[in-house]
């Protein structure tokens, strides 16, 4: 597998596959939105530093694009530091349910233009909207201190996008847009979700599937070292022995 | 070049794993200390989640270590009716060790009694071991200076099953290595390290044993409690990185070779000295990010719960 499996922008392909869409897909009718990814999988192999997909598609007739793309919804607890007796120790916690492992959001236009805040958060979009839930027994106002700083430290991590990324637009229909994963990206199926925006409201839609795994050498690591823990563990020590023990070979009779 | 590791999921360059593999591998050649205690922090520094710092880098001591034996076995250096006296008490203590630290994660605090350990005994054990070394340095460079005997005699050497130990040159209760690999043993279950920087001066300054017997004994009773963590850490928690392994045993056993012969050049007193700085040091980094405003308040906790 290439490093950088789903780097295609620049491909002559896309153009035909953008083409075809225009004259296929468009003219397909109740589908306002059409859009697809250059690929489904961003495959983890060892000289994995991330990768970057190409999202794609056409309207039908004038409006904005704005596409989310959400990792797989897991339990988080973020910790909160404070200070006993001149350490600093975890003092406070707080759990969120579902929290989206990564996020990110593109538009063609700001979206507080081109959209009423109620209905971006309706739908979900911005890392404002994320409507993380802490579970009990955290106050309402210590939620929501917590949820801003998880939401900064992923943004640090750059599994969730500070800003929303540019959707640009090849003439009035056909639009395109990068997504890009750093290197500690969660694994999972990734959903993108592509809107159709006019007239300051939600007008179509379309959900995409996006497939993020590891493969080869590294897929069979870590499936092993699950499925067959202790004998995972058994040959870690004794391939630990056998280096060890080789590793002093060279040096017999120095 | 960059590198993904399977089980960290994270990228990290290949000749930084290395390098480090390779200089936590002479010190440990020099020392007889696994390096475990420098190992742990230094991965997690570069970015690797702690769980599998912690259960990599004793993967990785277990190499290192055999490697150590086999170097110092060679010179006659290991005295191994002592490292399995030692072994003895070390097993039953890690199985204590390894259920105080499911205790402690559960309550959420294994970071910081990690860190809080860390800064007393290398703290104490560092200026111990930093004042004894001065003063036999000392005490050589005057001439005509009166050599002290081998070790004091106490009340330990009242315990019962007495037993020869001829290549330490000692006549001691087996009780005494017992308890001491017991100890070490509880420590390095919690600490997730092979203990090798507590039990080398212990052995030094509670056994009495000959400086040049120390590294390849302590290095013997490494292998097996790495081994045992390893395997533990591997099948409870899946935090053994593979992958990061390999990397850091390559740069880890030549290392150690190198150390091991760097360190036969060097004084007792002086492989001491250097040691004790280098505890020293290590503990004062993790004092100072005890007490110093964190850069970041927040965590998230890479396992939720």
């Amino acid at each position: 597998m290439t490093r950088r499996s789903g780097r295609r922008g620049s491909n002559p392909l896309l153009v035909v596959l953008l083409l075809a869409l225009v004259l296929v897909g468009g003219r397909a009718r109740g589908d306002p939105i059409v859009a697809d990814l250059t690929s489904h999988l961003i495959a983890i192999g060892s000289g994995f530093t991330g990768a970057s997909v190409v999202l794609f598609g056409a309207i039908e007739g004038p409006g904005d694009v704005i596409a989310v793309v959400r990792g797989p919804a897991r339990d988080m607890t973020i910790w909160r530091k404070g200070k006993v007796a001149g350490i600093w120790v975890n003092a406070e916690s707080a759990t969120f349910a579902s929290v989206p492992s990564f996020y990110a959001v593109a538009a063609s236009r700001p979206i507080d233009e081109i959209l009423p805040r109620d209905t971006a958060a309706l739908y979900r979009i911005g890392t404002g909207n994320l409507k993380v839930e802490a579970k009990p027994p955290t106050t309402p106002e210590t939620a929501r201190r917590f949820a801003d700083a998880l939401i900064k430290e992923q943004q640090q991590l750059g599994l969730f996008g500070a800003n929303p990324l540019k959707i640009s637009f090849l003439g009035d229909r056909l639009f395109r847009t990068t997504i890009t994963v750093p290197a500690n990206v969660p694994t999972g199926t990734y959903l993108v979700e592509v809107f159709l925006v006019r007239n300051r409201d939600v007008v179509g839609g379309q959900t995409t599937p996006l497939v993020v795994s590891k493969v080869g050498l590294d897929a069979a690591v870590s499936d092993f070292a699950t499925r067959q823990a202790a004998a995972y563990g058994a040959i870690a020590v004794v391939t630990a022995l056998v280096a060890g023990w080789l590793a002093s070979l060279p040096f017999r009779g120095v | 070049m960059d590198i993904y590791l399977p089980i960290a999921e994270i990228s990290l360059d290949v000749f930084l794993l290395l390098g480090l593999g390779g200089a936590i591998g002479f010190l440990s050649g020099v020392f007889g200390v696994g390096g475990g205690f420098l190992l742990t922090p230094m991965l997690i520094f570069i970015g690797v989640p702690p769980a599998v710092a912690v259960a990599s880098s004793a993967n990785q001591l277990v190499g290192a270590s055999l490697s150590g034996v086999i170097a110092h076995w060679r010179r006659g250096n290991v005295d191994f009716k002592m490292g399995f006296t030692l072994l003895l008490g070390g097993l039953a203590g890690s199985a204590l060790g390894v259920w105080l630290f499911t205790l402690l994660k559960r309550v959420g605090q294994i970071e910081l009694t990690i860190s809080l350990c860390y800064v007393l005994l290398l703290g104490v054990l560092g200026a111990l071991m930093a004042v004894e070394s001065l003063r036999a340095i000392a005490r050589q460079r005057r001439p005509g200076a009166i050599r002290r005997k081998l070790h004091q005699h106490n009340w330990m050497h009242g315990l019962p099953l007495k037993t020869r130990f001829r290549r330490s040159k000692l006549y001691i209760s087996a009780l005494l290595p017992t308890g001491l690999g017991f100890a070490v043993g509880v420590l390095s279950a919690i600490l997730g390290i092979g203990g090798g920087f507590v039990l080398v001066p212990a052995m030094i300054y509670t056994l009495g044993m000959p400086t040049a017997m120390v590294p390849g004994t302590s290095l013997l009773q490494i292998i097996f409690v790495a081994a045992n963590v390893t395997f533990l850490q591997a099948y409870t928690n899946r935090t053994v990185d593979a992958v990061l392994t390999l990397l850091l045993r390559i740069g880890g056993v030549i290392g150690a070779q190198i150390g091991t012969r760097f360190g036969t050049r060097l004084r007792g007193e002086q492989l001491r000295f250097l040691l004790a700085l280098l505890v020293l040091a290590v503990a004062a980094k993790l004092a100072q990010d005890l007490t110093l405003r964190p850069h970041d308040l927040y965590t998230i906790a890479p396992e939720p719960g």
